[in-house]
């Protein structure tokens, strides 16, 4: 053992860790050098699933205050503390009531296999809420599992067919999502199995890509026109979505009402995906805590907030996460990436699977490959039946059913009988950024920093 | 049955939901009528879409948007032009319209048969999925992008960027194309290509053309999984 080692020991450095005499470039820290390298290699940009993993302003910049003298508190697991939601009700015959206010996002059945999809089904339908479909069609398991299901209508268009538009409880039109704005989807040849193949009119095996624009449809005009369509084809039962990704909110959100939105969806750039460029994750659209406040303000202009739903979604990971977005405005909050981790990807049991892909639980991020060791990101039958759709289906509905309760505590300790009534004057924000995104008073003061703010 | 049976809708004065609920409701109603005429469309928008019942309907004038979107079996003439998205996302039945056809006809259709008796705009047969297309004049840039499954039949000219990233589609062309996109090339008509023109052609009732006065176009599988070497047709 060197003097140097003995001194380090005594300081608290254990083996393993790299000496600290080796500085590590903050500017090229090891990812970024293995990122180079991996290029240099390889030729070809990286492609991976999961969401932005860069440092951003979140709701976790943001605190509640809770009641005091003024404002008194309801007694918990006593007073009544109401989560349902009602999504759509602006034109449609039939809208959506949900017994919380979080649903499950668009996850394609070919993304995902089709017993992660049942699980979502079970898991929602356990707690009274919904499942969205994804880029790829309905598929009878998700249909049959889930008693409230969105069906999305996407540029691919795989799958779509007036049939499922009419077993739907909803459509959603996507026009973006939230890890990438601006893009279209690709999913590579290794997931393409037979009957994903047959789902999209493809052949077996080759990379399908997604396009980034609507086939039939080009700006917002186009698109009121679009929504006529399938509110007649439908006969305005289905409540109406439209989902964007977190670009310009503000105005995405006003054009997306005024084209005749039952409900407007935000995902924020923590969205997950199955597959996209990381450079794509990383770099294009704005937060979530961002984009709430602005979407929420387009809404107010347009005396639409309540009349036209708002869903956030893009890193809802806790109830702190889902309250703290009712409480700047959002009527319910969606979650994607933590409802897989919910399912059980990345679960410590599936530790030696995620070493031999060269992954960790943890972090693995590989959902466009197809190798999935818990069996939910993959086409592959014998690593799809690993997976079990009852109990994955139960540890979704658990997940659910503590996103609420903790929803609902926050909701109590600030006076709230329903979760709708959180408001942004119950928050503050810890850091200057988060109080300029959210407009909400840094802590302890009465500064909330923007244009004329100063 | 004669015409004088056949059940009319004037859409100067019938709201175009009551028209169009009128006709989903024959999809489980076997006695109601099959052939209806609709006069004065004047250009309204999702015309006699999402139909789901052997119907025969017939539309005096010019249509909007998505006229016969999402169409299942039944059978829509237009007499008179039609706006973008005509027969948009087919899955069967036969949609045929005298004049010409706005952007993005027959966009993402699964099947049935769309005619076109004038020229079409851009991007017809956009991300088709298994419909077969006829179109007896012009078709605009754009056609066929990304074209899945199903028939492209033009018998006259086709823009730039034909068959654009295309995959197992077939499009065959009588006259001149301005230009193919990415992926797309011609390729030799074989007697069983010859055999498809003639099918097409005599669906959709096209006179003084001839199967072997067409060429072919289709993918020629390149970009069908991601190689560096092809970076520069992206």
């Amino acid at each position: 053992m060197t003097a140097w080692m003995e001194a380090a020991l005594a300081a608290g450095w254990r083996p393993g860790e790299p000496d600290p005499a080796l500085r590590e470039s903050y500017l090229y820290d090891r990812t970024v050098i293995a990122e180079i390298q991996r290029a240099a290699r390889e030729g070809i940009y990286d492609i991976r699933g999961f969401g932005a993993k860069r440092k951003l302003p979140h709701f976790d910049d943001l605190l509640f205050l809770g009641a005091s003298m003024s404002r008194y508190p309801l007694e918990g697991y006593r007073e009544r503390c109401d989560t349902t939601v009602t999504l759509g009700a602006r034109f449609a015959k039939r809208p959506l009531e949900l017994k919380i206010p979080v649903t499950i996002a668009g996850m394609s059945f070919g993304a995902l296999s089709g017993p992660a999809k049942e699980a979502l089904g079970r898991g929602a339908s356990e707690v009274g809420t919904c499942t969205t479909t994804g880029d790829g069609g309905m598929t009878p398991e998700e249909r049959g599992h889930s008693t409230q299901l969105v069906y999305q209508l996407l540029p691919s268009r795989y799958g779509m067919n007036p049939d499922d538009l009419r077993k739907a409880d909803a459509i959603e039109v996507v026009v973006g999502q939230g890890a990438k704005p601006g893009g279209g989807g690709m999913l590579l040849g290794h997931k393409i199995s037979d009957r994903v193949a047959k789902m999209r009119d493809l052949p077996k095996g080759i990379d399908q890509r997604s396009a980034c624009r609507h086939p039939d449809w080009t700006g917002p005009d186009d698109l009121e026109i679009k929504i006529g369509e399938l509110r007649e084809i439908t006969d305005w039962q289905k409540p109406i979505f439209v989902k964007v990704g977190a670009a310009r909110p503000y105005y995405d959100v006003q054009l997306a009402v005024k084209a005749g939105a039952d409900v407007v969806v935000v995902d924020g750039m923590q969205g997950g995906t199955a597959a996209t460029q990381d450079v794509f994750i990383e770099h294009v659209g704005i937060p979530t805590l961002a984009a709430v406040r602005q979407a929420v303000d387009a809404l107010q202009e347009l005396d639409m907030h309540r009349t036209v739903q708002l869903v956030v979604s893009g890193g809802i990971r806790t109830g702190a996460d889902v309250a703290k977005a009712l409480a700047l405005g959002a009527d319910a909050v969606s979650i994607g990436v933590a409802a897989m981790i919910a399912l059980g990807d990345n679960a410590p049991e599936h530790e030696q699977g995620y070493r031999k892909l060269g992954s960790a639980a943890g972090f693995y991020d590989d959902w466009q490959a197809g190798r999935d060791p818990a069996g939910i990101s993959t086409q592959e039958p014998e690593l799809a039946a690993l997976f079990d759709p009852i109990a994955g289906g139960h540890r979704l509905a658990n997940y659910l059913r503590v996103l609420t309760l903790e929803c609902q505590t926050l909701a109590r300790a600030n006076g709230k009988s329903h979760v709708h009534n959180l408001d942004a004057d119950d928050l503050v924000a810890l850091t200057i950024e988060a109080a300029a995104m959210a407009r909400v008073p840094l802590a302890g003061t009465d500064w909330i920093p923007g244009p004329g703010a100063f | 049955m004669s015409v004088a049976e056949r059940e009319t809708v004037d859409l100067a004065t019938t709201p175009l939901r009551e028209l169009n609920q009128r006709l989903h409701d024959l999809a489980g109603d076997a006695h109601g009528p099959r052939r209806w005429r609709i006069t004065n469309p004047n250009g309204t928008h999702a015309v006699a879409c999402g139909l789901d019942a052997e119907l025969e309907v017939e539309i005096d004038g010019h249509v909007g948007y998505y006229c016969a979107g999402m169409n299942k079996t039944a059978i829509v003439r237009v007499h008179g032009n039609a706006g973008p998205g005509v027969a948009e996302n087919m899955m069967s039945g036969r949609v045929e319209i005298d004049g010409d056809a706005s952007q993005y006809a027959g966009a993402t259709a699964h099947g049935g048969l769309l005619v076109v008796h004038g020229n079409t705009s851009s991007r017809c047969g956009i991300s088709m999925k298994g419909v077969d297309i006829c179109v007896r004049g012009d078709i605009g840039h754009l056609s066929a992008f990304m074209a899945q499954t199903g028939r492209l039949l033009v018998c006259g000219d086709a823009g730039e960027a034909l068959g654009d990233s295309m995959y197992e589609a077939r499009i065959y062309v009588r006259g001149e194309v301005a230009g193919l996109g990415a992926d797309c090339i011609e390729k030799e008509m074989r007697p069983k290509h010859l055999a498809d023109v003639a099918e097409l052609i005599e669906q959709a009732g096209f006179d003084g053309v001839r199967p072997e006065e067409f060429r072919r176009y289709g993918s020629a599988r390149q970009l069908y999984t991601f190689k560096i070497d092809n970076a520069g047709a992206y």
